[in-house]
């Protein structure tokens, strides 16, 4: 059965950019681990002859034109970010 | 009785005759929802001012008006994207996206049917849950009862459509969004087939479920909205180009000689007793129509919530993962450097549903886990889809409840997560097959006089039939007649 730790939770949490606190994890680790225990019915399941269902349409290799057209423009697109400068998004520097 | 307890057919006709106009309709929405929006809290934005111009518009244009939706006012899931109408999947994260680029292909379509946008509906954030409650906001209440949930995570779609604060909306099904929401609101919720309507400019949540469909308080109504958003959309590769049929042509064919399926999963414990006995009525009175039924066995249905919670918290791992900051949305203040930017404001912009869920999603599909969980899941969905299309070979629709019981209380689940996913057993197969399934109004508890659902399911690309499926049991029921006790239009 899989016991999700928490220093498990920190560290998945890391790799989602998610901070959270020492009470969080703690919390979260319980939480979690009863969500694969609940998963582990599945267990049961043989599956060694099953391919795995990732969609239901039977469509694929969808393409179409890759064709430029007028979408929107740039005064809008930044519009909607809280930091921007001169046409660009601005974010902490990551040079030193 | 409100003005919205007309059918569209009907409205249609005083609008035309000039015994209506639309402002008044759109006024009529507005009023309502001054009456009863205090205690329902279905709305997240209202979009008055834009609303009531573009009724006075419309007013101009009755005269050439043909279609079925002119001038109807509708409301929308906040998860899908409004051209510069706010719109926030009920999450912090997206409380100040004031300004969306585009309109999302449905509601290109709606515009083209000449719909009038009231608000954008409350949800659970990003339609992660089942009662409403996950949102940043507040949670949305049943208009049966205010101390009941109206389900989710489209409860603002359900209890706003019951509410007679609008005429119809649209919701989002991803494992029974839309039908659960339906079922305990008392009106009638479609989850189309996976690839009938486009989910361009959708929030995504787990992209391989996720379904936009239709909620009204009739199934007439429901075929209309239906026609007006489906079919195949160049920006969605995942719609399927097929001709689509007249719905309203099919409607009234009758069910003489259908064949029903009744998977016994689907009556067995956990199922409450009043919901059961209202399944055997119901068959009773497809009986009566001409139809059979026959019990059958959907073998893996006992799998299918701990596979959808996997599947669907990983994909919206994924999803979710856009949300940085950084060009729209949620940004923490005072970081150090970019890594920081990223996590507190993901860490202060979703709520703890949603970063449960990403936690989930990113163990499952993490090495170690990825084997046993994630693809386990993976196959699990193969098995579940070919319980399915076993009993398509020999029945055309399949019978169920909708949900277990009626609406739980506010509060009840909000601390116990693993009973709240498990209320959706009942519908969350149906998503991880990809076929259609709607819900309709059924019974009323005697207990509580809450409202409960009659799910019927379809073969892929089969709305027609479920449609005069569901057809056929109104009009020999009264169900979808009863409403609520509110204040405001009598």
């Amino acid at each position: 059965m899989a016991q999700i730790s928490k220093e498990q939770v920190e560290q998945v949490a890391d790799i989602a950019r998610i901070a959270i606190t020492e009470e969080e994890a703690s919390v979260l680790s319980k939480q979690l681990s009863e969500m694969m225990k609940y998963a582990d019915v599945l267990k049961d399941l043989d599956t060694s002859e099953v391919e795995p269902t990732v969609q239901v349409v039977d469509l694929k290799n969808v393409m179409r034109k890759d064709e430029p057209r007028q979408w929107t423009s740039q005064e809008e697109v930044l519009n909607n970010s809280l930091d921007h400068k001169e046409g660009q998004f601005s974010v902490p520097s990551i040079l030193e | 009785m409100s003005i919205f307890d007309y059918t569209l057919k009907e409205l249609q006709a005083k609008l035309h005759n000039k015994e209506l106009t639309v402002t008044e309709l759109v006024q009529a929405s507005f009023d309502q929802i001054d009456a009863v929006d205090d205690e329902i809290r279905a709305f997240i934005t209202l979009n008055k001012e834009r609303a009531l111009e573009q009724a006075k518009q419309l007013d101009q244009e009755i005269d050439q008006a043909n279609n079925p939706l002119f001038g109807i006012p509708i409301g929308i899931k906040d998860n899908i994207v409004t051209k510069d109408l706010r719109t926030t999947a009920a999450s912090k994260m997206l409380d100040n996206f004031e300004h969306p680029l585009y309109d999302a292909t449905v509601i290109e379509k709606l515009s083209a049917a000449k719909t009038v946008t009231i608000g954008k509906l409350n949800m659970d954030e990003f339609a992660m849950g089942s009662s409403t409650e996950s949102s940043y906001y507040y949670p949305t209440r049943n208009p049966w009862n205010t101390d009941y949930v109206p389900g989710g995570s489209s409860g603002g779609s359900a209890a706003a459509v019951a509410g007679r604060e609008v005429f119809f909306s649209l919701g989002s099904d991803t494992g029974g969004s839309i039908r659960g929401p339906s079922s305990y609101c008392g009106v009638v919720g479609l989850k189309p087939t996976y690839g009938l309507v486009s989910r361009f400019g959708v929030i995504a949540f787990a992209s391989s479920l996720d379904q936009v469909g239709t909620i009204t308080k009739n199934v007439e109504d429901n075929a209309h909205l239906l026609q007006a958003i489906a079919g195949h959309d160049p920006m969605d590769s995942t719609t399927v180009d097929i001709d689509l049929p007249n719905y309203q042509d099919e409607l009234k064919k009758g069910v003489k000689g259908l064949k029903i399926a009744v998977p016994k999963e689907y009556l067995a414990d956990g199922i409450s007793d009043e919901v059961r006995k209202s399944v055997i009525d119901a068959l009773k009175v497809y009986e009566d129509l001409g139809a059979t039924w026959e019990e059958v066995s959907l073998p893996h249905s006992k799998y299918a919530v701990a596979a959808y919670y996997l599947i669907s918290s990983g994909e919206a791992s994924a999803n979710l993962a856009r949300f940085d900051g950084i060009r729209y949305g949620h940004r923490a203040e005072n970081v150090e450097n970019m890594i920081d930017l990223f996590k507190q404001s993901r860490s202060e912009g979703f709520g703890e549903e949603v970063k449960r869920r990403i936690l989930f999603g990113t163990i499952a599909q993490s090495s170690g886990y990825y084997e046993d969980y994630y693809k386990k899941a993976q196959q699990a969905r193969t098995l579940i889809k070919a319980d399915f299309d076993q009993i398509f070979k020999d029945y055309d629709v399949i019978i169920a409840p909708t949900t277990p019981t009626t609406a739980f209380k506010v509060g009840e689940l909000i601390d116990d997560s693993m009973t709240m996913y498990a209320n959706d057993l009942l519908t969350i197969p149906v998503n991880l097959a990809g076929v259609p399934a709607i819900s309709i109004p059924s019974g009323f508890s005697e207990e509580t006089g809450l409202p409960f659902g009659l799910q019927i399911i379809g073969k892929h690309f089969d709305e027609a039939t479920i449609y005069r499926t569901a057809y056929a049991f109104e009009q020999a029921t009264d169900y979808h007649k009863k409403r609520p006790n509110l204040g405001g239009a009598k």
